[in-house]
């Protein structure tokens, strides 16, 4: 930035054009969208008045006193995420190595510690010590333990026990189970295939048939669904994606309808992205669709794609950087929705 | 999905139960008993043989929670029952209790599920239960796993399709139940009346996606979509609701979604009825369709033997022209996707002459 600020999308005299039209029919859908618009409207309203040159910025110090604070402790609102800390350690772990903020070596090594309590003995990791193996633990803690990036933290992980226990979740369809006597969908297929891959312990059987599970996961709207016949979703199109990708097999989707999908989740008032069709926005959307611009990016130039841009991915990120900074963010440290 | 939704508004929430959190110390003075006063596991009498186990968490613990004196008492003695594979009707109880401190706890409902089949408790009763707890708790992946796996012991469907739609009327897109739903019909073909339901919910809101997307499901899995007769009802069906509500993208994505195998261009007449929608019914969805129209008419038109170069080279230009005035008027959020397209397009079909405006290739 030369000095010169940015005008914001969302000060634009035409901004508010871009606010739900009803057609004079009013929905549960029309209503709830349009008090989230007004809600927007207000914060940027807000914004508008207390900041004589308005330049939103990242609150880097409130959030990495945030992060720092809760790597260590949570209050007990935190009692339902006790069979997700993994999670926890992953989310803060990243968040903090995206703000390029250093772990201290004692910090990196209680985190191995814990999560090595938390690693199962059949096998992958679970959402606390003395609970059982499930895939998205596992995913998060193996990730955690890559960012951390030490021989410590890599001997951590019993490799050979970790691909026991991916085998004894696969499913004959191609599809895995989240943990032993759990649900299929497919979040597991992506957390499968990150651990394998970032561990090196990919055999040919371990994900026989789950692309072309995955690829029935792709629907009539362009998105993917969590299982075969549900509705498109963010979350879900990343993990079926981003999991194609890591096995080389996302040309098999049908990226242009995939990529309409998802460019139409971005939701022309907020900036923010939608999970689903006529639904609201999300500040974790930010991710899970967003991210899959880059993905689709790299995947259409593998097919010969010409015409792509080499200087923006194909989503607006300029509005998708205010809708962040001026509605996600908690002054307090961290974000919402 | 994640658990993490309902964080902002937990620290607001009163916790119910504070008022039952005193000290067992406090009533031994009289001979007075109420039964109703909440007393630790570690205070019960019929739990004192069993030693509770403290969360292993290490000596500099990480991502530590503060659990209250309640949640750390109930899974001090879980994890104790876990440790010795206990399985009694004391344990069962237990898991209940968990259950309601953290319903997402799977090692808890795995091993209630467990406990249900070594002590051959009720499964009715258990049914009861689940009904209970996913009223409480819709929003939870558990609760509905556990819900499907009992229907699957009893092999009783016969309560499902209105449950979940009781759930649906409290919240009409709740994704675990329309899973659980499908995952009921498909299972047990209880195809007959679900098509019904699904007009229901669209008359309701005809901007319910998951709706839209059941309806797919339904007459993808029944009558399927090949037959003409069928795909006209549809799609008056979609045009009667987008003259409705014109700015409704769902709508638009099943007329288009139930197309584009056959091919947008394959269906006659479709374009015409959507061109005369434009004057009075526009919307960026519209437009979009019309892209798409002739986009698949130009990608298809070595098919097509009555397709002049003279028709071909309108309809490209027709097809561009919609790009531009997406990209830079109607559809801005999505400027560098329709641009992208408009290259794209450009590209394949006609190098030779560039249409006006279109040289945004950055």
């Amino acid at each position: 930035m030369d000095g010169v600020p940015t005008p914001l999308r969302c000060f634009n005299e035409y901004h508010s054009a871009e606010m739900l039209v009803d057609d004079g029919v009013e929905t549960v859908t029309s209503v709830e969208q349009k008090k989230v618009e007004r809600s927007i409207k207000e914060v940027v309203n807000v914004y508008k008045q207390m900041h004589s040159l308005p330049q939103p910025t990242l609150l880097r110090e409130q959030h990495y006193q945030y992060l720092k604070k809760g790597l260590r402790h949570l209050s007990d609102a935190y009692e339902c995420l006790d069979a997700s800390r993994p999670w926890l350690c992953f989310w803060i772990l990243h968040s903090l190595e995206l703000l390029e903020e250093p772990i201290p070596a004692a910090v990196a090594s209680d985190v191995c510690q814990f999560l090595s309590r938390c690693q199962s003995p059949t096998g992958g990791f679970s959402g606390g010590p003395g609970q059982h193996a499930h895939l998205a633990p596992t995913y998060a803690a193996v990730n955690a333990l890559c960012i951390i990036g030490t021989e410590e933290s890599y001997n951590i992980i019993d490799r050979k026990k970790l691909l026991d226990f991916l085998l004894s979740v696969k499913q004959p369809n191609g599809s895995f189970v989240m943990h032993v006597g759990g649900e299929v969908d497919v979040r597991s297929a992506y957390c499968a295939a990150s651990v394998a891959t970032l561990t090196n312990i990919l055999t040919p059987k371990l994900f026989e048939d789950t692309a072309t599970w995955i690829l029935s996961c792709q629907n009539w709207e362009g998105g993917l669904s969590g299982v075969p016949g549900l509705e498109a979703h963010g979350g879900y199109t990343f993990c079926g994606t981003a999991a194609l990708v890591i096995l080389g097999k996302e040309h098999m989707l049908d990226l242009k309808a995939l990529l309409r999908w998802v460019v139409s989740r971005q939701m022309r008032f907020e900036g923010g992205f939608q999970g689903r069709s006529n639904k609201l926005v999300d500040g974790c959307y930010s991710f899970w669709q967003a991210g899959l611009l880059p993905l689709l990016h790299r995947a259409l130039f593998k097919e010969g794609e010409s015409e792509l841009s080499r200087q923006r991915w194909m989503f607006e990120q300029q509005a998708l950087q205010e809708y962040i900074l001026l509605c996600c963010q908690n002054p307090g440290g961290g974000a919402g929705g | 999905m994640s658990g993490a939704e309902d964080l902002s508004n937990k620290s607001v929430e009163l916790k119910e139960d504070k008022q039952f959190d005193v000290e067992a110390e406090d009533n031994l003075e009289d001979d007075y008993f109420d039964p109703t006063r909440y007393l630790f596991y570690r205070d019960r009498k019929e739990w004192a043989d069993l030693e509770p186990v403290p969360q292993d968490d290490g000596p500099n613990p990480v991502v530590k929670i503060a659990y209250s004196e309640k949640f750390s008492d109930v899974f001090d003695y879980f994890r104790a029952l876990l440790k010795n594979d206990e399985r009694s009707d004391r344990a069962f109880a237990l898991t209940a209790e968990a259950i309601e401190l953290n319903a997402a706890n799977y090692t808890v409902w795995h091993y209630r599920r467990v406990l249900l089949q070594a002590l051959t408790k009720d499964l009715r009763e258990e049914m009861r239960y689940i009904t209970a707890i996913i009223e409480e708790q819709p929003k939870n992946y558990q609760v509905w796993h556990h819900r499907r796996m009992v229907v699957e012991w009893l092999k009783d469907p016969s309560e499902e399709l209105e449950f979940i739609a009781d759930i649906l009327s409290q919240d009409a897109k709740n994704y675990h139940a329309w899973q659980h739903r499908q995952w009921v019909i498909q299972e047990y073909k209880l195809w007959d009346s679900e098509l019904e339901f699904v007009e229901t919910l669209l008359e309701e809101d005809v901007r319910n996606n998951s709706a839209w997307n059941q309806r797919h499901f339904v007459i993808s899995h029944t009558t399927g979509f090949s037959e003409p007769a069928l795909v006209e009802r549809e799609i008056q069906y979609c045009l009667t609701q987008i003259k409705k509500a014109p700015h409704n993208e769902s709508a638009w994505n099943y007329l288009k979604g139930m197309l584009q195998d056959q091919g947008l261009s394959s269906v006659p007449g479709l374009l015409e009825r959507v061109l005369r929608l434009k004057e009075t019914h526009c919307s960026p969805y519209l437009l979009a369709f019309l892209f798409d129209c002739y986009e698949d008419a130009l990608e298809n038109s070595s098919q097509e033997e009555n397709k002049s170069d003279e028709e071909l080279k309108e309809t490209l230009e027709k097809a561009l022209e919609i790009c531009h005035l997406l990209a830079h008027e109607k559809d801005t959020i999505r400027k560098e996707y329709w641009l992208f397209l408009g290259r794209s397009l450009k590209n394949k079909q006609g190098a030779d002459e560039p249409a006006p405006g279109q040289q945004e290739r950055s």
